[in-house]
């Protein structure tokens, strides 16, 4: 149930041969970043295929056809037992084979395969529900949560990223600060004690942070929105390849997405029109590419 | 066999911070003077699902519902009271009422069980339990509970003591009342029997049509067409409530189509109206069109003839407008009203033609009370605070949890509307012109075309919405009128019919709305010439509702779907792969008739003609005498810097930005001028801009304009000042006039919206009837002149005639109000204009002309004065001054762009500094205006804008006299005003910034201090 029946076709008559990135964006029960996913993924050079839930837990479609599988923001299931509790607890549990085979046994195959996974917002919830992030343990088990805002409310409104120095994940590669928006009601990650924190810290998979004006991270609302442990926006898992965060990159494809758009195109008329948040995906589909130049070579 | 009763309670650990009990005991402090202590809260969930053993439950409750990081778990007899807590309050649902979280809770056992469990019924109810460390007494518990935890209408409490046990409360299934249609006999009953039956049935039908009704049925073809098809004699209870949801005022606008005879009391001038729709809607926006296509405009699509409006974008795409008003149900549940309001406008543009259309964006404007309102409240009324509140949040979750951006928005207050707010919704979406082959706007129905719902469930929930609507509402408002929306089950309806209309599987949709299956059936019927339906098909929520209640009922997330009987089965395949529930409820036919049966049974049979064509039209007494005015006597002032300081906070002025900032306004990742913007992320702005998708820079500009405080003063004036208001904002965007060239192709599409009180004349009970009428007229005369000028077109619209709120032997009714909401085409988004200015150096201009025109100020309403000199709207002027800003536009000679509305010059120039605080050094030319109407003065069509200064030349030479040139942007961060030599403002902008952004709203939402985004960086 690809969301463009043509795009479908296009993705089977490509897949044997073909060297470009294939990214998987799920969607449906109410996920509803997928569109401008797909967007940012295109715009990196990727071939991106949206699909609905359904079609990869019923077998319709297999999630190793792809190269990167993307877990947008939303609103899944309503997120009325915790944001991605549902959607978490269904890759775990549902059985989609046989054996009791389920999607998350998929997912750590093809993490598993070298391959590539991202989630945002209510996506990267759903990754930190199900402990694929961090997964300091290496058993996906839940280690940390993500819970509601100190303020307590959902905002929407732009931050102020730092790239962590020691971070490996090739999503942030070449990155040191980036202006994004969160637009989030549970947000606050809880990191449950020091020991776990200084795991963290050490291998540098507190990959984002929240920055004030001088550039140091904060835990002072609003420039720390939600008031994370480790002033922490997002995390991977010790081999780089499982990235979630809450801010939203794939709502700054283009600079006119940034609140101060206007000042800053009259100070720089000639600056790129592409936004920061592009950076991140043309990173993941740039890295991708060459490692598939590689092997074909 | 009953199922097994379990309990499932979660518990924060210690040290784990409990948000929403810190909340809670805030507002009981603040809001409702109670002393709680600390306040903590439970999730519990009673779960009633028979094949569960105890071990299953606690690995579902551990592993499914708990966060191992934050919580505790406790089961059954284990859920033990806490030390340390001595009063509780648990909050549940009632029977029937949507519990997403508790459909949620079954969702993932569903999936821990590997099971395909039935979700259709509830096995798991979830409730919320706040325990209080005070011994507050029950009468207190309960006060908190009804007025901050939820709402009587649709909640249970239990309250009390902890010691003495924690009662709870779960509902239980729907009684099985049996499926039973009546006959109610109409044969000789008095004038004052119909209005009784009228009024006890929530027909809400004046006496001469139930009269009409009535000689219906007497009528000798009719009794002999019912004998021949075996109907009884007399109609049956679902016959009078398909034509009272029919004929009421929601569904059929009668008043808007009445003949009404106005009279000017002062001229003595009197004419007669055939129809306001016609006259002033319908046949202006004709002309419009054949002005528009003249000059080879040929985008307007399609308008007034189905659930939205649509203009043409381009070749392959169209752009789908509606914007629709939910106040009644808001008044008396103001999150469950604001929720529905959003997701039912959202199906409009979604069922609009075939449907299928992506929705792009949501605006919502607010008309509530003083939320500081201290007077006392009527029996039924909630206090204004709660309505904001609630309708605030209603707004949040429907349009977050939908994806749907809220793109920007207005509240307006005034307290007049404490007995009913208004609650505005629009949504703009985009459609392909064609879907498999087919024209995408056209709706084709032909008999045995199959009739299929989609969605959510029937419920008892918004029984007689359409009705009650259209009804005053008073003390006995019935509680089935409340609906509670699910925006995760219309999300699901939403993706799939997105998918179904690509994959040609529909022939069209209409959404249920007010009115349900009997609105949706009844009105698709017209376009076949018939339909059937089979009710026992209908899907229950719970059993126990008689027929009639399932047609009318309107229950939400639904759609009613046509589609070819061919098609049916890849239509039901994709439905059960996307977790839709569908249903083939009956077909069309073309016979002229509605027929509806029950279990084979006939319920009721209708004519078309009669159902669609036989409501009696009304004739409406209008009179108009202009109110007595004068102007006040305000002592002139040397410095006015006090002055701006108090409009900046004043309550329709200040920031709304602890609102604003909990909608999501740029998921879509489309938007492109948000409501606040600059680098402190404080600026206001006019209007929204939006780009259509990723691939091009087309977008749409979006704006709203609503004016009501000048209708006091004059309700032409206030009409054409709200329509000027909405263009003048996309104006100062970087919008441009449609029209004036041939065939550019700049579309702009336009919804009314009256919201009237009660403007039918009764000596009793509405003495002022034709007064109000009369500004109606009024208004509706404005919109038509002002449509004329512009050459902008209506293409949808509605109107709401009942805003009075009645108990206790008085009567609140909200001022005449119109709201006009605006998309106009943007070419290339990256040519947008914010307000804020940019750049020390760049010079500021005034472009417009101001008059001595205080009346219904802001500036009079600080010093408690309404004064009489209303701003007019010189529309010729407006749009020459309109047309030379987008030729400046279009050479980028304009750096920031802000339109005068409320607090006039002086306030527009404050918040053009909030951006990036720049200053501004200002000069104030000699004319004759006082200085007073120089810094306040509301006159229409004007903007502040800066310049750069090499584009001076440029820009003076193209605006001529009709910019104004005030002085330059600084880098000091001091506003300066001066006039005659003097200083008549100076202030720290950054000072200014600060009382506007910690104004009245912001503060009643908690949140005490809003630093800007990088505010203290880049310098």
């Amino acid at each position: 149930m690809a969301q463009d029946s043509q795009e479908l076709v296009h993705k089977v008559q490509l897949s044997a041969q073909d060297s470009a990135v294939r990214a998987l964006v799920l969607t449906g029960f109410g996920i509803n970043c997928e569109e401008e996913i797909a967007a940012a993924y295109r715009l990196a050079g990727a071939q991106a295929t949206i699909v609905h839930l359904n079609q990869v837990l019923h077998g319709a479609v297999s999630i190793h056809d792809f190269d990167v599988l993307t877990f947008p923001g939303g609103f899944s299931f309503g997120d009325d037992l915790g944001s991605g509790v549902v959607l978490a607890n269904k890759l775990r549990y549902r059985q989609t084979g046989p054996g009791g085979r389920t999607l998350l046994d998929d997912i750590k195959q093809f993490v598993a395969d070298g391959k590539f996974v991202l989630g945002i917002c209510n996506g990267f919830q759903v990754l930190v529900k199900l402990g694929l992030l961090p997964n300091l343990g290496g058993d996906v088990t839940p280690e940390v949560t993500l819970t509601h805002n100190a303020s307590g409310r959902y905002e929407d409104r732009w931050v102020r990223l730092r790239v962590h120095p020691r971070t490996t994940t090739p999503f942030l590669k070449g990155l040191d600060v980036l202006e994004v928006p969160v637009r989030h009601g549970e947000g606050r990650l809880v990191v449950p004690d020091a020991a776990t924190r200084g795991a963290l810290e050490a291998a540098g998979l507190n990959c984002l942070s929240y920055i004030d004006a001088a550039g140091d991270g904060t835990s002072e609302y609003p420039h720390n929105p939600n008031g994370a442990d480790l002033n922490c926006a997002g995390l991977t898992d010790p081999t780089g390849q499982v990235f979630g965060l809450m801010p939203h990159p794939e709502a700054f494809l283009s600079a006119f997405n940034h609140p101060d758009w206007a000042r800053r195109r009259r100070q720089n008329p000639g600056a790129p029109e592409e936004g920061e948040g592009l950076r991140i995906f043309r990173n993941i589909v740039e890295h991708i590419a060459q490692k598939h130049s590689v092997l074909a070579s | 066999m009953e199922p097994t009763t379990h309990t499932i309670q979660l518990t924060l650990k210690p040290g784990q911070h409990d948000g929403d009990g810190h909340r809670v005991a805030a507002a009981a402090a603040r809001h409702l003077g109670l002393a709680t202590g600390r306040v903590r809260t439970a999730a519990r969930y009673t779960v009633r699902y028979g094949a569960l053993s105890t071990e299953q439950l606690r690995a579902f409750a551990t592993r499914c519902l708990a966060d191992p990081v934050l919580h505790d778990v406790t089961l059954n007899e284990a859920v033990a009271p806490v030390p340390g807590f001595a009063a509780y309050i648990l909050v549940a649902r009632g029977p029937g009422v949507t519990d997403d979280e508790g459909t949620s809770a079954q969702n993932a056992l569903a999936d821990f069980l590997n099971e395909p469990l039935d979700t259709h019924t509830q096995h798991i109810f979830s409730k919320r339990l706040y325990l209080l460390e005070n011994d507050l007494p029950t009468a207190d518990l309960r006060r908190l509970a009804e007025e901050l935890l939820g709402n009587k209408m649709i909640n249970r409490f239990e309250v009390g003591r902890v010691a003495d046990g924690i009662r709870d409360y779960t509902p239980r299934p729907g009684g099985g009342a049996e499926a039973i249609t009546e006959t109610i006999s109409l044969t000789g009953l008095s004038d004052g029997a119909l209005v009784q039956l009228s009024k006890d049935n929530i027909y809400a039908l004046n006496l001469e049509e139930m009269r009409a009704v009535r000689d219906y049925y007497a009528a000798a073809d009719t009794q002999a067409t019912r004998r021949a098809q075996g109907l009884p004699a007399d109609p049956t209870d679902c016959e009078l409530e398909i034509i009272a949801q029919t004929w009421s005022e929601h569904c059929k606008h009668k008043e808007f189509s009445a003949v009404i005879n106005y009279r000017d009391l002062a001229t003595g001038e009197e004419k007669q109206i055939d129809s306001l729709f016609k006259t002033y809607i319908k046949d202006a926006t004709s002309e419009v069109d054949r002005q528009l296509r003249a000059n080879g405009n040929d985008w307007l699509v399609k308008v007034f003839s189905d659930n939205a409006g649509a203009v043409r974008i381009n070749a392959d795409s169209l752009f789908v407008w509606k914007v629709e008003t939910h106040n009644s149900p808001s008044a008396i549940d103001p999150y469950g009203g604001a929720i529905t309001g959003i997701l039912g406008n959202n199906r409009d543009p979604l069922a609009t033609g075939i449907g299928g259309a992506r929705l792009l964006f949501n605006t919502n404007v607010l008309c509530f009370g003083n939320p500081d309102y201290d007077g006392p409240l009527l029996t039924g009324q909630l206090h204004p605070r709660r309505i904001l509140e609630g309708v605030r949040k209603g707004i949040e979750d429907g349009g977050n949890k939908s994806g749907v951006p809220t793109v920007n928005g207005a509240i307006v207050f005034d307290d007049r509307y404490r007995g009913k707010p208004l609650v505005y919704c629009g949504t703009g979406a985009v459609m392909p012109m064609q879907f498999a082959g087919l024209d995408s706007w056209e709706k084709k129905i032909d008999a045995g075309d199959r009739i299929v719902m989609a969605g959510g469930r029937v419920g008892k929930d918004g029984i007689h919405g359409a009705t009650f609507s259209s009804i005053e509402l008073d003390e006995s408002a019935p509680a089935t009128a409340v609906q509670i929306g699910s925006p995760i089950t219309q999300k699901l309806a939403m993706d799939f019919l997105l998918l179904a209309a690509r994959r040609g599987l529909l022939k069209c949709s209409t959404d249920n709305g007010a009115g349900g299956l009997s609105s949706s059936v009844g009105e698709l019927a017209g376009i076949s010439g018939g339909a059937v339906v089979e009710l026992e098909k209908v899907p229950l929520k719970y059993p126990g509702l008689r027929p009639w209640e399932i047609f009318v009922s309107e229950s939400q997330e639904r759609f009613t779907l046509v589609v070819e009987p061919g098609r049916m089965a890849e239509l039901l395949a994709l439905g059960q792969e996307m977790e839709v529930e569908l249903t083939d409820i009956g077909h069309f036919t073309n016979d002229g008739s509605l027929d509806v049966n029950f279990d084979g049974q006939p319920v009721a049979r209708l004519a078309l003609e009669f159902l669609h064509d036989g409501v009696p039209r009304k004739t409406l007494a209008a009179e108009y005498e202009k109110p007595v005015a004068t102007e006040p006597a305000i002592p002139a002032q040397t410095d006015y810097t006090d002055t701006l300081r108090q409009l900046l906070g004043a309550l329709n002025i200040c920031s709304r930005e602890a609102v604003i900032r909990q909608y999501d306004h740029e998921v879509k990742g489309r938007t492109i001028v948000k409501p606040l913007m600059g680098a402190t992320g404080q600026a206001p702005q006019d209007a929204a801009v939006v780009r259509f998708n990723f691939e091009s820079w087309e977008g749409v500009a979006v704006s709203n304009g609503i004016l009501p405080r000048y209708g006091d003063l004059d309700a032409y004036q206030m009409s054409a000042g709200s329509f000027d208001e909405a263009v003048r904002q996309i104006i100062a965007v970087g919008g441009k006039l449609p029209n004036l060239t041939p065939g550019d192709g700049i579309f702009w599409s336009v919804n009314d919206n009256f919201c009237v009180p009660d403007s039918v004349y009764d000596p009793a009970i509405n003495p002022d009837g034709k007064q109000k009428l009369a500004k109606l007229v009024q208004m509706c005369e404005a919109l038509r002149d002002a449509t004329a000028a512009y050459c902008i077109p209506l293409t949808s619209g509605k109107d709401s005639m009942k805003n009075d709120f009645k108990a206790d032997g008085v009567k609140i009714s909200v001022p005449p109000t119109v709201l006009y909401s605006m998309t106009a085409k943007m070419e290339d988004v990256r040519r947008a204009i914010t307000s804020d200015f940019k750049e020390p150096g760049d010079v500021v201009y005034l472009l417009g002309e101001t008059y001595d025109e205080l009346g219904g100020s802001e500036f009079y309403a600080l010093h408690g004065e309404l004064g009489a000199q209303v701003p007019q709207v010189r529309f010729a002027e407006a749009k020459a001054l309109y047309t030379l800003i987008g030729q400046a536009n279009d050479g980028a000679l304009i750096q920031s762009c802000h339109d005068l509305s409320d607090g006039g010059l002086a306030v527009a120039l404050a918040e053009a500094t909030f951006g990036y605080g720049c200053g501004a050094s200002v000069e104030l030319p000699a004319t004759g205006l006082s200085l007073a109407a120089q810094l306040f003065s509301e006159s229409h069509s004007r903007f502040v804008a800066t310049v750069a200064p090499a584009d001076v030349v440029a820009f003076e030479a193209l605006l001529g006299g009709r910019a104004t040139r005030l002085g330059t942007v600084t880098d000091d961060g001091q506003l300066a005003v001066r006039h005659a030599g003097q200083t008549v403002i100076g202030a720290p902008t950054t000072e200014l910034r600060h009382t506007w952004s910690n104004g009245p709203v912001n503060q009643l939402l908690g949140v005490d201090e809003l630093a800007g985004f990088g505010e203290t960086t880049g310098h």
